[in-house]
Order: C-alpha cells, then sequence, then structure tokens
C-alpha cells in the first residue's frame, strides 16, 4: 500500500537547511538591516549559548531521552563560576572548571537517575530543572553578579575577519561542533550512542555497556551546559540567576528543528547547529520586524510541534 | 553414526532452582561437531534455562558445562562471547536506522591503524564493509548493500544479518533461540536455509524451536527437555512428528521409545 506517508522522507539535514535559507530570504525582503554583516555576527553570538546546550542536548536526545533542565543546570553554572571568582576570590579558570563541574555532576544525577534507578529521562530531568533553578536562585539571591575578572567574558570579545566581526565564542562553538560531529560519526563510541537510541536491548546483547554509554552522555552533556554557561557570562558579561529560561525549550527546539528524532538514533548533530541558527534568526528576525516577543515564543512553539509531527509520519511510513 | 562424535559442548547434571521452583533437574547437554541439535520442550519443560546456562545467561546452581572438554564458568552471556559463543534471539535484535555493515560490527568496531586509530579512535569503516561484504557472501546472503539501513529490510532479511553476525563471528557454537518465530513462510525458510550454511561451514548449531516442521527439517539431532530432565535424544529420520510431540508432552514414555528412533 502506497501511503503518501511513506513518500515523505526523513528530515535528514537538507530540510533544515531549506528551512534556514527560506527564512533568511523572507526576513531580507522585510528588513533592509537583517542581511548587513553586523546584523549576521550579532545573530551568532547570540546563537552561541543555544548552540552550545543543543550539542548536549542532542546527545541525549540521540539515546531516545530528553533533558527538560539544561537551561537551568546551564544558568546554575554560570552563577557558580561567577560567584566562585567574585565572592571568593578564585582564579578565573579555577571558577570556570568549578562551574563546568556543576553541570557536570548535574549530568551526572541525571543520568544515574535514568540508568540505575530506570526512572524516564522526561521525569528525572523536570526534577533536576526545578532543583537547578531553585539553588540558583537561593545562591545567588536573586542578585545579578557583576564585576567579572576579564579572563571570564573573554569568549564574548570579537575580531575581525574582512568585514566582519566574529566572537571567539562563535568559533568556540564551531570547533565543539566539529569535535562532536567527528566523535559521533567515526568512533566506536559515537556510533554506539546512535545504537543505544534505535535498540538498547540489542546493542546490550551485542556485549555492549549501554549504561555506561548514557551516563557518559548525560555528564558530557553537563559539560557542554557548563561551556555554556561560560559563553553566556561572556556574552551577557554578568552572571544572571534569570539566565536560560529561553534557553531551555530553544535548545530542545534546535536539535527537533535540525531533523534529531525525539524516538532516538537517528539524527545529525549539523542538523542541530542549523536548527539552533534557525531559532536564532527567527528571533532576530522577527524583532527586527517589531514582532513582540510573546509572538516569538507562539511561533517557536508552532514550530516545535510541526517539526515533531513530520519527524513522527516519516517514521511511521519507513517501518 | 557411531559414539564416536567430537563433542564441541557438554553439560552435566546441571540443575537450576528459582526459589521453589526447579527449572533444571539434572539434565544432561551434549553438541556434537558439525550439527544442527534442535532442543524441544513444552514450556517450563527447562528448556530456555538450559540455553540461558549454556549461553551464560544464569548460573546453574549444580553441575558443569564443559566446552572442548574443558570445563568453564560463564558469568554473563559476554563470557560466553568471548568463548567463542554466540546467540541469536527471537526478536530481530538490531538497531534498524544503521547500515548492515554497522550492526555486523556492533560492539566489535575495527579502528584504523596508527595515529587515526589509536589516538582519535576512528573506525575503518572501509575494512568493515569489505568484511561484511565478504562474510555475507561467504553465506550467500542476497543483500544488495551492506551500507543500506538495516530498517530498509524485511524481517527475514533483518534474521539473516543476525545470524550471520552470529556465523561471522562465532568460534565455537552458534546458539539460535527460535529464530523463525517472527517471520512468515517463505522468510523461515529463508533463515533455515542459512542455518544449515551456518553448520555446512563447520559451525555446530543449537535451535530452540516450537516449529516441529522446522525442527525436522533442519535438525541432525533432537534433544526433547521434560519436567527439567532431558527425556531423550531423536532422531528425525526415523522418528515420526506425532511421536516426537508425544515424548514431548510425556505421552510417550522414554523407554517406550523404540531404539532405532533414538539418535546414538
Amino acid at each position: 500500500m502506497n501511503n503518501w506517508k511513506e513518500k515523505l522522507p526523513p528530515i535528514g539535514t537538507l530540510g533544515p537547511f531549506i528551512a534556514l535559507l527560506i527564512l533568511c530570504i523572507a526576513f531580507s525582503t522585510q528588513s533592509d538591516r537583517f542581511a548587513s554583516s553586523e546584523n549576521l555576527s550579532l545573530v551568532l553570538q547570540q546563537v552561541m549559548v543555544v548552540g552550545v546546550i543543543a550539542i548536549g542536548q542532542t546527545l541525549i536526545i540521540l539515546t531516545a531521552g530528553i533533558d527538560l533542565s539544561c537551561g537551568m543546570v546551564m544558568a546554575l553554572g554560570s552563577i557558580v563560576m561567577t560567584k566562585f571568582a567574585v565572592d571568593l576570590g578564585m582564579p578565573a579558570p579555577l571558577a570556570i572548571l568549578c562551574g563546568i563541574g556543576v553541570t557536570a555532576l548535574f549530568g551526572l544525577v541525571n543520568g544515574l537517575l535514568v540508568t540505575k534507578v530506570k526512572l524516564p529521562p522526561f521525569i528525572v530531568t523536570l526534577g533536576t530543572l526545578n532543583i537547578a533553578f531553585a539553588i540558583t536562585q537561593l545562591y545567588s539571591n536573586a542578585q545579578t553578579v557583576t564585576d567579572l575578572p576579564p579572563a571570564m567574558t573573554w569568549l564574548g570579545n570579537t575580531f575581525r575577519v574582512g568585514g566582519t566581526s566574529v566572537a571567539n565564542g562563535v568559533v568556540l562553538m564551531l570547533l565543539l561542533y566539529l569535535a562532536t560531529w567527528f566523535a559521533l560519526r567515526e568512533t566506536a563510541s559515537g556510533r554506539h550512542v546512535y545504537a543505544v537510541g534505535n535498540n538498547p536491548e540489542a546493542t546490550r546483547l551485542t556485549g555492549i555497556a549501554t549504561n555506561r554509554v548514557l551516563l557518559g552522555v548525560y555528564v558530557l552533556a553537563g559539560v557542554f551546559y557548563g561551556i555554556a554557561s561560560l559563553l553566556s557570562v561572556a556574552r551577557t558579561g554578568v552572571g544572571d540567576p534569570n539566565a536560560g529560561q529561553t534557553e531551555n525549550l530553544d535548545a530542545i527546539t534546535a536539535v527537533v528543528l535540525g531533523g534529531t528524532s525525539l524516538f532516538g538514533g537517528r539524527g545529525a548533530i549539523v542538523g542541530s547547529l542549523i536548527g539552533a541558527v534557525i531559532v536564532g534568526v527567527l528571533r532576530n528576525g522577527l524583532t527586527l520586524m517589531g514582532v513582540q516577543s510573546v509572538y516569538q515564543v507562539l511561533i517557536t512553539g508552532i514550530l516545535v510541534i510541526v517539526a515533531v509531527a513530520v519527524d513522527q509520519l516519516s517514521r511511521r511510513g519507513g517501518r | 553414526m557411531s559414539a564416536q562424535h567430537n563433542l564441541v559442548m557438554q553439560a552435566k547434571g546441571l540443575v537450576k532452582r528459582y526459589g521453589q521452583v526447579t527449572a533444571l533437574d539434572g539434565t544432561d547437554f551434549e553438541l556434537r561437531a558439525g550439527e544442527i541439535l534442535a532442543v524441544i520442550g513444552d514450556n517450563g519443560a527447562g528448556k530456555s534455562s538450559l540455553i540461558k546456562a549454556l549461553s551464560g545467561a544464569t548460573i546453574p546452581d549444580e553441575g558443569e558445562i564443559l566446552l572442548d572438554g574443558k570445563v568453564i564458568h560463564f558469568k554473563s552471556p559476554i563470557d560466553a562471547r568471548r568463548a567463542g559463543i554466540e546467540t541469536v534471539y527471537q526478536e530481530l535484535a538490531v538497531a534498524a536506522a544503521m547500515s548492515i555493515s554497522e550492526n555486523l560490527f556492533l560492539g566489535r568496531e575495527l579502528r584504523r591503524a596508527g595515529f587515526l586509530g589509536s589516538v582519535l579512535r576512528m573506525l575503518d569503516k572501509k575494512k568493515m564493509l569489505e568484511e561484511s561484504i565478504a562474510r555475507m557472501r561467504d553465506l550467500k546472503v542476497g543483500i544488495r548493500s551492506m551500507t543500506q539501513p538495516v530498517e530498509t529490510l524485511s524481517g527475514g532479511q533483518r534474521q539473516c544479518v543476525a545470524v550471520g553476525r552470529a556465523a561471522a563471528f562465532a568460534q565455537h557454537v552458534v546458539i539460535m533461540d527460535e529464530p523463525t518465530a517472527a517471520l512468515g513462510v517463505k522468510e523461515g525458510n529463508m533463515v533455515l536455509e542459512l542455518i544449515r550454511r551456518v553448520r555446512d561451514k563447520g559451525l555446530p548449531v543449537v535451535l530452540i524451536s516450537h516449529n516441529m516442521p522446522h525442527v525436522f527439517e533442519v535438525a541432525d539431532r533432537i534433544h526433547v527437555a521434560r519436567l527439567g530432565k532431558r527425556a531423550a535424544v531423536l532422531n528425525p529420520k526415523k522418528i515420526s512428528m506425532s511421536d516426537t510431540v508425544a515424548v514431548m508432552t510425556g505421552a510417550m514414555p522414554p523407554d517406550e521409545i523404540p531404539a532405532e528412533c533414538l539418535a546414538h
């Protein structure tokens, strides 16, 4: 039976890329400033935090999990590193490592609850989302941390390539994507992440320690959130206890828009980068057009559902 | 058949208790070189407990298992695999979105030589692909491309990939737990044909099956499990299917089986 759904190709990476192109063309007809090089470099700087969170989120979604705590853990990391540096007078590199350590610890907790206690990732991370938020507020007294050492904001500095300014953090983000792309495609550990997402039982039976793969993925995602903490601090110049609120859903949106299946085992990391840029372009373009931010939230919400629906329908056809 | 066959795998007096229930009550088991040994039995006859003990999935309480005449103690399926025993499961145990070649090498990937492999831990995809093609051609599995995702295959072809994987890596024994149960008639025959080829390549096969026609089509000997013991080992060329079922259910006591129907 040739159902129309069977003819839907899996989203792949070409789909999101075309969507991004269409979006860019549409916005440049609506606003003269959109396609300017300053604006596009601004978009990338806005994207770098979500982009790096999305790497961790992609790894988790590839294993058929989900991490709702990503943005809040990122916020906690940025409060820890800035307060350690400013209040405790810790040298910046050490404070940064402590911040990343805390986010990795949250990843470890998520991972242990998923692998050892066998709780669903959705519920586990919904819990840690609130825990991370509460600790952030308590530890920071809901106060922004200022007067940061310059080393903490270095990634926010820009250098010029031709006529365009590029932030150091954007380069770091691209390097992290490159490294993850290589690891997922070309190493056994990377292929095992896909295998676990595809068929955990079959993967276990081939002798792969699936729980170790899962735990590794959650901890690694925590490390990526920690790096995102630093990028967020660098971009805003402060430790902000209210950071991470839009990033939380934006990161999931980016991954899904990028064609990674929420059912696990399918997707490419490049897609998440394109997805993150789509989210960034959308927010930026709508702002330039003078659309209220509430509508931006509305549109992102609709977008996730459409992307998930396409994923769901094309999978059903493929089986 | 003479009694001079090489025993590849042997179990003596295996006992396995789960609380009050005795799943294995001193069962024996013998697998000879180059044969397909079918293991049949009613539910609760101790068939799956026996297979679990042989494949390392459970540790028997008493008795011993010998591989090539040496006593072995498996603590996990991984131990069994290291000893050269591969198991194929009833459910199609493959990663659907991954390629055939990746599935064949899942968990034992080959890495590149030199810096790329040892430091960057880079996979040798080309070599894995070449070996996949060679091994599947060896088993005459007619699949066009080893780079296509497993989900593009039919159920029977997927099971052929699983059987092919086991056959390619097993050094000693391949255990197949109901490999045709989830398949249609034609697909089931395709897998049976493959099982025969695995045996003809010299690997002994333990085939657990409920499907009597399948058992009679490929088995060289039939091990009948009953009440946690081995009731008899039958010769499928001499005994009828209905008598076999009678032995299995206890309607025909082992001492009433005609001597020529027993496998020696």
